[in-house]
């Protein structure tokens, strides 16, 4: 027909389906290594996992995190080391959300969620505090008055990056994640990657799988 | 009333009341209407793009445009300051008031066939189903769309901006081009129908489908038109005027606030003059089959639902087809829409002729034979000459 065969196309388009999402009333899942604000956690037992090593703050190329670390009080520590994360504060009108510092971390303590609706009416509000950041008893994000939450935004918000690609490689195959978190315990593989404990539950070595095809 | 839309015979005060009614009616339908054709259009065209569209204000959107009237209404009253005061704030009014003027003339409902005229009867009158029916129907619909021009060219000029200014004159362009065609195609139908007043059109196509001009003059004439009018009602493919990717709005970008609105408002509401326009001149008009003898309330849904057909044809037209080039716009126009439609309104003359003086049938169509082959092979000779001179400049340069 020519000319007219657009004109049959956008018609059949009517009986298609919608490929819109209404993004606040619905939202779609997000990848599981979705960068969103960070969140600091804590060992089962509650300890928290900052050590104060500055080491987030050293990768960070955006310059937004700021910590301080102190000697935890010999009465009632807060983490299970030496010392502690006494200050800790991330400002999210720089932040970049590249992760360097979920890598950069030796104690897996602070990680991304999946939560990135908040804006602020002011500057203060956007720099982050420990207050903000640690998560609650349950082991779950704090909500901030200004955060934008839909039910189960928070479920299965914090990361484990570090723990599951070192040097960014995602096919590594081995221990995923090597401490309990609170509220999630130890994280499951993720696809294409086989838990070291399960190997070592049943008696078999990682060895026998040989090592990862590299993708890249 | 009816046969005497010039109040010849005085005027009483029902003939006001009655005529007072018909304006508010036609009045308010049409901003309705115009209301709704906004949202249709929106949501037609995001249903041919696989998307949602405007589904929050009201029930499917549908408060949508209304929500949109009520932002215009409280922004800002923008005036540049290289514009035409004057000019710059009547050329919004041009383009409303003839938007709604056109839509008087035409016959939205109404039983013609059979002896009835197509009147209904109201306060002891009878009286047709449109605002006015006077003698120069159609010459009235191609004066306003020839004045409704000059909206969009004044406030282009007015503008003091060099957007606008490029947006008004292809408009001006655009819309001398295609009047030409629009002209000639709506003069078959008047040759058919003898006629110029609207009403004598719808009657003269009532009767069964064969009696509509779209068959009876023979589907051309009607193709040149809808072509036409949507060159002429500035709307994707032929809308140039705007061309949001390069001229930021075209003729109304340093337009803000109300006034924007109201071009907005005339926009739509052309195409929903036009689209009537169509109905009265090809699909005859309020025509259909009635129902349950109710003979007042079947011709006005088949008027509306053939107006609807259209206001779809214009959507879709948009949803598929890229905007023109301009030497394309041109070309179309002045090469292939007259030339055909010259032809067409010559051949439909001669067979009038012929039926009303009674001419020998091989003399008049060998005629008509021979103009078209003279015609078709000067226009050709002459497209070639200008391609081989256009050629030659680009070889120059």
């Amino acid at each position: 027909m020519g000319y007219l065969d657009g004109f049959k196309v956008t018609f059949m388009k009517l009986f298609e389906e919608r490929v819109t999402t209404e993004y606040p009333k619905e939202k779609r899942p997000k990848p599981p290594r979705f960068h969103g604000r960070h969140v600091l956690n804590r060992y089962e037992d509650g300890m928290e996992k900052c050590i104060g090593c500055e080491l987030c703050a050293g990768v960070c190329p955006a310059k937004c995190i700021y910590v301080r670390g102190a000697d935890n009080p010999e009465t009632e520590p807060v983490s299970p080391g030496e010392r502690y994360g006494y200050v800790y504060e991330i400002n999210y009108l720089r932040c970049i959300h590249c992760d360097l510092c979920v890598e950069a971390c030796p104690t897996e303590a602070i990680t991304e969620s999946k939560l990135f609706e908040f804006s602020f009416a002011n500057r203060s509000d956007a720099i982050y505090t420990k207050n903000e950041l640690v998560v609650d008893d349950e082991g779950l994000p704090q909500r901030q008055p200004w955060e934008l939450w839909h039910e189960g935004d928070d479920l299965a918000t914090s990361g484990w990056m570090r723990a599951t690609s070192p040097s960014g490689n995602p096919d590594y195959q081995n221990r995923v994640g090597w401490s309990g978190e609170l509220g999630y315990g130890t994280r499951k593989p993720e696809i294409g990657q086989r838990d070291i404990d399960d190997h070592e539950k049943n008696g078999n070595s990682p060895e026998e799988y040989g090592e990862s095809e590299d993708i890249r | 009333m009816t046969g005497d839309p010039l109040y010849i015979d005085g005027v009483d005060l029902t003939d006001l009341g009655i005529m007072a009614v018909k304006v508010l009616v036609a009045f308010t339908f049409l901003l309705v209407a115009t209301m709704f054709m906004v949202w249709f259009e929106r949501k037609l065209i995001s249903d041919m793009q696989n998307r949602i569209g405007p589904n929050v204000a009201g029930p499917w959107g549908l408060l949508q445009t209304f929500a949109d009237g009520v932002k215009f209404f409280f922004k800002e009253d923008l005036r540049p300051e290289n514009a035409d005061p004057l000019v710059f704030r009547l050329a919004p009014y041009i383009s409303a008031v003839t938007a709604f003027l056109s839509f008087a003339v035409v016959p939205i409902g109404g039983s013609f066939g059979g002896g009835s005229s197509g009147t209904v009867t109201i306060f002891g009158r009878e009286t047709f189903l449109q605002v006015a029916d006077p003698p120069i129907g159609i010459l009235l619909l191609l004066a306003m769309s020839s004045i409704a021009v000059y909206g969009v060219m004044l406030a282009g000029w007015a503008s003091g901006s060099k957007y606008p200014l490029i947006g008004s004159v292809r408009a001006s362009a655009q819309a001398i081009s295609y009047e030409a065609a629009l002209g000639m195609a709506t003069v078959v139908v008047v040759i058919l129908a003898g006629t110029l007043s609207t009403h004598g059109i719808v009657a003269a196509q009532s009767g069964g489908f064969s009696r509509w001009f779209l068959v009876s003059s023979g589907i051309v004439p009607f193709i040149v038109f809808l072509i036409a009018a949507t060159a002429e009602l500035n709307r994707p493919p032929f809308d140039l005027v705007e061309a949001e990717q390069e001229l930021v709005g075209g003729f109304h970008t340093e337009y803000s606030s109300i006034r924007f609105a109201l071009f907005f408002l005339a926009e739509f509401m052309n195409v929903i003059t036009m689209s009537a326009i169509m109905v009265t001149l090809f699909f005859g008009g309020p025509a259909g089959p009635i129902f349950f003898g109710m003979t007042w309330f079947w011709p006005t849904v088949w008027f509306l639902l053939k107006v609807l057909a259209f206001l779809f044809v214009f959507v879709w037209f948009r949803a598929t087809l890229p905007r023109l080039r301009y030497d394309q716009l041109m070309h179309l126009g002045w090469k292939l829409l007259i030339p055909l439609i010259l032809f067409w309104l010559m051949f439909i003359s001669l067979k009038e002729l012929r039926a009303t003086h009674d001419w020998n049938w091989l003399a008049t169509y060998g005629a008509a034979f021979i103009a078209l082959a003279v015609g078709a092979s000067l226009l050709i000779a002459g497209l070639r000459a200008g391609d081989r001179a256009y050629q030659k400049e680009l070889e120059d340069v």
